[in-house]
């Protein structure tokens, strides 16, 4: 019950980021969605590293070293592509939050530890997987103009699913 | 007689030469394409050599369920196993577990 409630919380903030003014009144550009789509694998990026610096569970790990591995491909992906397309990605509102609302999530993070931080670092991550998946699907696939920007997120969204199945297996693991 | 007693030796050479080279069976290959082994499912003889080819841009492996084995494929590369016994084999991605595939090995 405390995993879901937790789960509710952390899909609360990112759904927050996802429906900020900022991205909600208008359709995002081609370099809005780029800068978008970096930050959210930056942060999760950073998270893992934590998970990395504090957890001793071997899956935790494991886990944490495939999303470095993964966000950071997909984010070289997307700075070689926009680098090509001669394209500067845009910062916005939702890449704004979705950045203080992840530094807010990493400092409750740190404060934890062992078996504790294991499950909120894992339910976090299927919380953020379930949004940003979300937000790929309904709003920045759809919106993204340039064909191969669209393919990279389309590519970036299998992966990210495969994420987020992992995640939860993990997380019931963790029960 | 003398000519086949010649082609004997050649072949016989060659079988030891390819023996101890471990090149014999064939390489099967499975591609691997937007987070799937394809085909997912093959049937091999003992001796063959499974090619996985990877054409994504993030690395994945090819692991044996129960660890027996574990091939690593790096983003736009390939990698080889050879398989010598009899049996199936069901194997997944440990850093994708959503990908699964299956070796059956049959003489």
């Amino acid at each position: 019950m405390k995993r879901l409630q937790s789960a509710v919380a952390a899909a609360a903030v990112a759904l927050a980021a996802f429906s900020s003014p900022g991205f909600a009144a208008d359709k995002p550009s081609d370099p809005q969605i780029a800068h978008i789509a970096y930050t959210a694998g930056s942060i999760d990026i950073t998270t893992a590293k934590l998970a990395l610096k504090k957890s001793h569970n071997k899956a935790v790990r494991a886990f944490a070293n495939d999303m470095v591995r993964d966000h950071q491909a997909v984010n070289d992906k997307a700075l070689a592509l926009v680098k090509k397309l001669h394209v500067t990605p845009e910062d916005n509102a939702t890449s704004q939050s979705l950045t203080s609302q992840a530094d807010a999530k990493r400092a409750d993070l740190a404060k934890l530890s062992g078996k504790a931080f294991d499950k909120a670092y894992v339910d976090n991550e299927v919380a953020f997987h379930k949004t940003v998946d979300g937000a790929l699907e309904t709003t920045l696939i759809p919106s993204a103009s340039n064909g191969e920007l669209k393919s990279l997120l389309q590519t970036g969204l299998k992966i990210f699913e495969g994420h987020l199945q992992h995640a939860d297996h993990l997380a019931s693991e963790l029960q | 007689m003398r000519t086949l007693v010649r082609l004997a030796a050649v072949f016989l050479l060659l079988q030891i030469a390819c023996a101890r080279a471990g090149v014999s069976g064939e390489i099967v290959k499975v591609n691997i394409n937007d987070l799937a082994f394809s085909p997912a499912e093959i049937t091999i003889k003992p001796g063959d050599t499974v090619e996985w080819v990877n054409a994504d841009f993030i690395d994945h492996t090819a692991t044996a369920r129960g660890g027996s084995w574990d091939v690593v494929i790096t983003a736009g590369k390939s990698a080889q196993r050879q398989f010598n016994k009899p049996g199936t084999s069901t194997y997944y991605c440990r850093f994708h577990p959503s990908m699964t595939g299956v070796i059956h090995v049959r003489k």
